[in-house]
């Protein structure tokens, strides 16, 4: 095919503006405000230059945007080394245990930081029931910091209001970034609106010396140079087919922004991925993808078939589980609840049904018990607003659809049902890049700290949030005090090397043409038919997508294969997403927002292909619930108990892959 | 569940510098026709249901309609978002109201101060575990 490219002939010419700082944060979701509120105040004092970019408004950016109803990390009264001990068994026995333990020695600093900045966090009232956030302060409970009882809904989750959680944490990081601008003089230092494209090397041949990206709202170009970054832009979302292609194809479970930006600027700087074959597939309520845990944790509610029968204690599936799996069955992690729903699913045994009413009717009859007929009835009343905020605080939908079919808890059964994959690293997933551990803890192998907590391999580029491989289960809190990490760490890295200049390998005329190459395409060819969509010359960002999540997963283990590929799946799948990546140099673009889309799914062609690759190399199925390997469905810990790393090469596009040896640390 | 506005509500918001739904939509799907003064939502299918534009629109001019790919018509999820608290207004299909009030702050908007009363940071512990504010937690 004949090469495009951009000489403005025919698109108009952008405004191309250079940002020079110290540290960049690409990302102003949860860990992005960490990373901005701990960096400012590190940085002030040095008069060291921040600068945060976010494809979105900071107030509703990123995973928390529509709220959160819980917080799933907060330690509190457990043991940090019982938490590395439950990341380990969700995530099938490979973790990176320095990064997990450090997480969760840091992490209720941030959680106590929300509340004080006005997050409403429940507690539990002296009559053993829960007060939520503006009950507790009228009843003058204390607050987390000062021993204040918080209300678990699990072993590790807390209970809150959330629906601005995001908002009041946005608000203490542009504060904090307002005070660097006051320390520095600094003129703007927070973009909103700005995607970030990719990473150009240093012509040192070691550092990403910029990143460059554009406004989705005027005709400009970035280029923001700077000593260190932080990459933390989220995982990859809609990237396989979902179970809903028309306009549902929205209501993802993660949020349908999230791009796999994060993981395509590590890639193409070249730095290290460990565990890519890992994803996720939640068990959510059917089409609303609504949050179970609140479900199953706080109001002890049963998931069965439809025969009633709890599908994890079938002695035939979990037998058989057993015998491929191993031990790992028998904790009963995510994954395997998953593998065990769908072994029933399969049987015809559906819909599995999460049995709300049993629950609630239940719960009646314990508080009637307790309080009497009328208290009994007002604490029922106050649960079954809880039962919504659930919902309404994170998956309003979810609250929608059981309006649209009349579903009241208390009466009728939810149905669940397995999602399509997602790729993350902080959610119950772990796909991400390899990065240096805190280096302190004892036991630490060398091979797991290279001088600065959270760098990848590439010097000076942090990795926060869900782009962090091997280490998930962080949740919200978690990526907040992982920015944090990455900012202190950062900070460090930046005055260890006072003299280092970054020196971009591409000039602004080439970062321009290369940024603006769909619309050169699309103003060139559009004429030629009488319907701009439909034209042999381009392909449209919709088309794109359409076509990955087609490949993802009819080959890649998505629904329509019940989760299942092999070698030989994996490597047909391959050769069409090549295709695809090569297709994806005559994207085109009409506005603004196409840009801005044709450049997400080439991030998510680049993160699947990743995930594509990762899988074909581990050669035994660690993660059955999530995808399963036809050619080798068992576990096999003699020759795959160890992290599968790779690197990419974004100029040859050859990959590289080894194993690399898995430390347990702690008991 | 994709948000819709309504024609003879929305201004375009027009006494703002931009709007506010544009402003706020965390996937850019509110777009601005010019012409009309009128927001709408460009790609009904990439539309998350955040309900961010409709709890930020100041003309209440903008709600949500159920996923045409599984959601039957006739239902309403309303929200009233306040200072402190959110009101929710929930019609079901059959009728059936529910009206719920969850707390949001407990704080004034904008009155976060996130470095009053915190400790300068201490540039010996650069590199060791912990925060400008507090050491990690040793077990």
């Amino acid at each position: 095919m004949e090469k495009e490219t951009c000489t403005f002939s025919y698109c108009q010419k952008p405004e191309v503006t250079e940002v020079e700082c110290d540290l960049l944060i690409m990302g102003g979701g949860m860990a992005g405000c960490g990373a901005a509120f701990e960096g400012a105040r590190w940085a002030n004092e040095k008069g060291l230059k921040i600068v945060m970019v976010d494809k979105a408004a900071t107030d509703r950016s990123g995973a928390v945007a529509m709220g959160l109803s819980a917080i799933n990390t907060y330690v509190g009264e457990n043991k940090v080394a019982d938490y590395v001990k439950y990341v380990r068994n969700d995530l099938m026995g490979i973790i990176r245990e320095d990064l997990v333990f450090d997480l969760g020695r840091h992490v209720d600093n941030s959680v106590q930081l929300f509340e004080e900045w006005g997050l409403p966090i429940w507690k539990r009232g002296d009559d053993g029931f829960s007060l939520d956030g503006f009950q507790a302060a009228e009843a003058g409970k204390k607050a987390l910091k000062d021993g204040g009882t918080p209300v678990r809904s699990g072993k590790w989750q807390i209970m809150i209001n959330g629906e601005s959680y995001k908002v009041i944490v946005a608000e203490a990081a542009k504060k904090a970034l307002q005070t660097n601008r006051e320390a520095t003089g600094m003129a703007q230092n927070h973009f909103e609106r700005v995607f970030i494209v990719k990473a150009v090397m240093d012509t040192n041949g070691k550092n990403v010396a910029a990143a460059i990206g554009f406004s989705t709202r005027e005709n400009k170009i970035y280029s923001f140079k700077a000593k260190a970054m932080i990459c933390a832009t989220a995982g990859a979302v809609n990237c396989f087919r979902p179970r809903s292609v028309g306009e549902g194809m929205g209501r993802t479970w993660y949020p349908v922004f999230s791009s796999g930006s994060g993981y395509a600027f590590g890639m193409q700087a070249g730095a290290e991925l460990t565990l890519m074959e890992n994803r996720f597939v939640p068990a959510r309520f059917k089409d609303g993808y609504g949050p179970v845990g609140a479900w199953f944790l706080f109001f002890k509610a049963k998931a069965t078939d439809s025969f009633g029968e709890d599908y994890c204690t079938n002695k035939e599936y979990f037998d058989d589980a057993v015998a491929r799996y191993g031990d790992y069955a028998k904790g009963l992690g995510t994954a395997i609840r998953n593998h065990l729903m769908m072994r029933a699913m399969k049987d015809g045994k559906g819909p599995i049904l999460m049995r709300t009413h049993e629950a609630m009717e239940a719960l009646g009859k314990d508080f009637t018990e307790k309080l009497g007929e009328k208290e009994g009835k007002k604490k029922m009343k106050h649960l079954e607003a809880e039962a919504w905020e659930d919902f309404l605080d994170m998956a309003i939908g979810q609250a929608s659809i059981w309006a649209a079919n009349n579903i009241e808890p208390d009466k009728t059964p939810s149905e669940i049902m397995p999602t399509e994959p997602y790729l993350l690293g902080s959610h119950a997933g772990c796909a991400g890049f390899w990065v240096s551990g805190p280096g302190d803890l004892p036991g630490t192998p060398e091979h797991y700290s290279w001088g600065y907590n959270r760098m990848s391999t590439v010097p000076g580029l942090f990795m926060a949030g869900d782009v962090v491989g091997a280490s998930g289960h962080k949740f919200s809190s978690g990526s907040h005090a992982e920015g944090r990490l990455c900012a202190k760490s950062a900070i460090a890295y930046i005055l260890d090397h006072p003299d280092y200049k970054p020196s971009p390998k591409m000039s602004l005329e080439e970062i321009a043409a290369e940024l603006y190459l769909p619309f050169e395409i699309y103003e060139k060819h559009k004429v030629y038919t009488t319907a701009p969509e439909i034209n042999p010359n381009y392909i449209s960002p919709k088309a794109l997508q359409l076509r990955l999540m087609k490949i993802a997963d009819e080959y890649f283990g998505g629904c329509a294969t019940w989760y299942m590929t092999s070698k030989t799946m994996l490597e047909m799948g391959l050769q069409k997403l090549e295709m695809l990546k090569e297709d994806a140099a005559k994207m085109a673009a009409k506005d603004l927002h196409e840009l801005l889309r044709c450049f997400e799914n080439y991030h998510r062609i680049l993160s699947v292909e990743a995930h594509a690759r990762h899988i074909l190399f581990r050669e035994e199925s660690r993660y059955p619930g999530y995808y399963y390997r036809g050619d080798y469905n068992k576990i096999d810990d003699e020759n795959w108990k160890c992290f599968t790393n790779s690197k990419y090469n974004s100029e040859t596009h050859a990959w590289e892959f080894k194993k690399v040896p898995y430390v347990q640390m702690y008991p | 569940m994709p948000s819709f506005v309504i024609t003879e509500k929305c201004d375009g918001c027009k006494a703002q510098d931009k709007t506010a739904c544009q402003y706020i939509c965390p996937h850019d799907l509110m777009a601005l026709d010019r012409e009309k003064m009128k927001a709408y939502n460009q790609e009904p299918e990439q539309c998350w249901e955040c309900f961010n534009c409709v709890k930020i629109c100041p003309q209440q001019a903008i709600e949500v309609r159920g996923y045409s790919d599984f959601v039957p018509l006739g239902s309403s999820t309303i929200p009233l978002r306040g200072t402190d608290s959110i009101m929710w207004t929930i019609k079901f299909r059959n009728g059936i109201l529910k009206r719920f009030k969850f707390p949001i702050r407990t704080t004034a908007e904008g009155s976060v101060e996130p470095y009053a009363g915190k400790p300068a940071p201490d540039f010996a512990t650069l590199k060791q575990p912990g925060f400008f504010n507090g050491p990690a937690r040793t077990e």
